[in-house]
């Protein structure tokens, strides 16, 4: 975040469902800043609202009870209630979108081809003969061997991968300045992730594309993310570079999840857990939403810590001293 | 896909086999059944039985049985009728299909067209009034049997209104080679009548099939894409769409064409398939029946068969299937 105006500036983003059982808050006051060719992770449980924050943005959410609040700029532009004609050129043209599940992703009547062309044709004047010129192009660039014969391909004939790398190049056909992937490495096998996450990884250089990438695998973050996001229940909880997150988080979720991951050489253990599961989000407590499934919770938990601190930021109550006793007396235990 | 298409071809001529022999048994194999006596007509002399039984090999091993019945109703199309003697099947056939043929082709076209238009203009349109309007329209003209509107419409016309409705003919049926004018306005009725209950069930089926396709990841990542609404529907969901209803419709007219259409035959006084099944049924003419069967059988199976090449060119994922 270097620059004057960041690519994505998002201010106290908030979600809200009607439901039959009462106002369901999705997200709760969501900050987020995205510089040019900046890598942001958000990182959370299903559930915490990561989704339905990046789809909010791009008035993806087409629920009638849904309403949105806060204040979305993209390049300093105001983007949030804009009707869908004002939407469009952002969608797809500057905004790319890789979505977590690659078999659903794509409609299955047309070729892939036919589906990448659509939209370069929908963002730019290029004929047909050019623009699928350009998808063959894209799909030997996400690593699709004999693009220009697999472009009249359906959907249904390319595995979980390619298909996952289709939706890629799709994404990036309009050389998007921001690409939103949505847990883009969940639905695939470990050495797939892994290719992918290069991929991505490769394309963000040669694109100068800014990423947001939403995930609750905290090994995604450590490989791609500049900066992380930690959102619980809706809210953000913890955010900062990701080293920092990484190496010294702060807020008691966070180390949680960073437990979750496995490690080498760890053999005879359980695999760590977070005790409980996310709540149902019509039982979010005002005050702090870990605090029911917090070890360190404290009778300052029943109202709502905010978000303190600099570049790396946290929203717990617990004071300095304490954390890092807490933190080396975990780190002793393991 | 040329080898699906004869796939396909070489599986529904087995199974047109298949239902020409059940119907061979059901209706010659049966105890307690005189085929000899069915074949021949009413009060046939004891000379004429035994010719009967010895021309059709009644006295001879079934498979010997079901090849001279169908060489006799296929190929030497010389099987009568029970009741009018002297009258040969396949003629009353070749005679009936072509009134059946353009009562359902016409209404097929109105309702294909209403249906259509109707849950794509209710789908685009959710949550305002005209969906409901229309779901309601749809549910209104299932729920109308047809006889009634039949005859409703053809009493209207012919009397109370029939002033205005001058320029139509009464019931009955001139062939389209006769006067193509003349074949349209006697069907008119009939063609409205019959599709007005599809159309309903069509633009609900379609309806409902968009508003799922409409939630559909794909429909996410093409609203992602920057498309249009407009686009997002009448390309992506409609074309996904499209599938059930063309399934939907081949068994709809299969089955129609294969007389299923009798009411309306019977309400506007067209003498099609339907009609012809229902009077040799009551006067239980075994050779009519047979014939009958085989021919609704056929249609079926054709429609079928062109419902899954339709199949095929709509959908890629059936294609590949090796």
């Amino acid at each position: 975040m270097n620059t004057a105006t960041p690519v994505l500036r998002v201010r106290d983003l908030s979600v809200s469902f009607a439901t039959r059982q009462g106002l369901v808050r999705a997200v709760d006051g969501l900050n987020l800043d995205v510089g040019t060719k900046e890598v942001v992770g958000i990182v959370g449980e299903s559930g915490s609202g990561k989704s339905v924050a990046m789809y909010s943005m791009l008035g993806l959410v087409r629920d009638a009870n849904a309403s949105i609040s806060g204040s979305v700029a993209f390049e300093g532009r105001e983007i949030l209630g804009l009707s869908d004609k004002e939407m469009q050129p952002l969608r797809g043209g500057q905004v790319g979108m890789i979505f977590q599940d690659p078999m659903t992703a794509l409609t299955p009547v047309f070729s892939v081809g036919w589906q990448i062309v659509e939209q370069i044709r929908q963002h730019s004047d290029m004929t047909k003969a050019q623009a699928k010129e350009r998808a063959v192009e894209l799909l030997a660039e996400v690593g699709i061997p004999d693009a220009r014969r697999r472009v009249d391909s359906f959907p249904h004939e390319f595995s979980g991968g390619m298909r996952q790398r289709v939706v890629i190049a799709m994404a990036l056909s309009c050389n998007p300045k921001l690409l939103i992937a949505d847990e883009p490495t969940t639905a695939l096998d470990v050495t797939t992730q892994a290719q992918i996450l290069e991929l991505m990884g490769r394309l963000r250089d040669t694109h100068g594309s800014s990423i947001v990438i939403i995930t609750h695998d905290m090994g995604v973050i450590a490989e791609m993310a500049d900066r992380v996001t930690v959102m619980y229940a809706g809210r953000p909880v913890e955010s900062g570079p990701e080293v920092d997150v990484v190496r010294q988080p702060r807020h008691p979720y966070t180390w949680g999840l960073l437990g979750a991951v496995p490690r080498l050489g760890e053999r005879n253990e359980r695999l760590a857990t977070i005790p409980g599961n996310v709540m149902s989000p019509l039982d979010v407590p005002e005050g702090c939403a870990f605090a029911p499934r917090c070890d360190y919770v404290m009778d300052r938990c029943v109202q709502r810590p905010p978000m303190t601190g600099d570049a790396h930021q946290h929203a717990c109550w617990l004071d300095e001293d304490r954390r890092v006793e807490i933190r080396s007396a975990l780190k002793e235990a393991r | 896909m040329v080898s699906f298409v004869v796939r396909r071809i070489v599986s529904a001529v087995l199974v047109m086999f298949s239902i020409s022999v059940m119907v061979f048994l059901i209706f010659f194999a049966t105890p307690g059944v005189n085929p000899a006596a069915r074949i021949a007509g009413r009060s046939a002399s004891p000379q004429v039985l035994a010719q009967v039984t010895a021309e059709f090999g009644l006295n001879r091993p079934l498979p010997i049985r079901y090849g001279l019945m169908m060489w006799h109703l296929f190929f030497k199309q010389d099987l009568t009728s029970y009741v009018n003697i002297g009258v040969k099947v396949i003629p009353q056939i070749t005679g009936a299909a072509p009134v059946t043929l353009s009562l359902v082709f016409g209404a097929a076209i109105i309702w294909l067209v209403v249906g259509v238009l109707g849950g794509l203009v209710a789908a685009a349109n959710r949550g305002k009034w005209i969906d409901p309007l229309i779901m309601f329209g749809g549910i209104a003209a299932v729920s109308i049997p047809v006889f009634w509107l039949g005859q409703v419409v053809g009493l209207l016309t012919q009397t109370k209104f029939h002033s205005v409705f001058r320029w139509l003919p009464g019931s009955g049926y001139v062939s389209f080679t006769q006067s193509p004018v003349q074949w349209a306005l006697h069907l008119l009725l009939p063609w409205l009548t019959l599709a007005t209950l599809y159309a309903g069930v069509y633009a609900r089926v379609l309806r409902a099939e968009l508003v799922n396709a409409m939630n559909e990841d794909y429909v996410r990542t093409a609203r992602a894409k920057g498309l249009s609404e407009r686009r997002i529907l009448m390309r992506h969901a409609l074309r996904c769409s499209l599938i059930s209803v063309v399934s939907l419709f081949g068994l709809d007219f299969g089955s129609l064409v294969g007389g299923a259409a009798l009411l309306t035959e019977v309400v506007f006084g067209l003498p099609g398939i339907g009609m012809l099944t229902d009077t040799s049924l009551q006067n239980l003419d075994l050779p009519v029946i047979m014939a009958c069967v085989m021919y609704g059988a056929f249609f079926i199976v054709v429609a079928s068969a062109v419902v899954d090449v339709l199949y095929a060119v709509l959908d890629p994922r059936v294609r590949v299937v090796k």
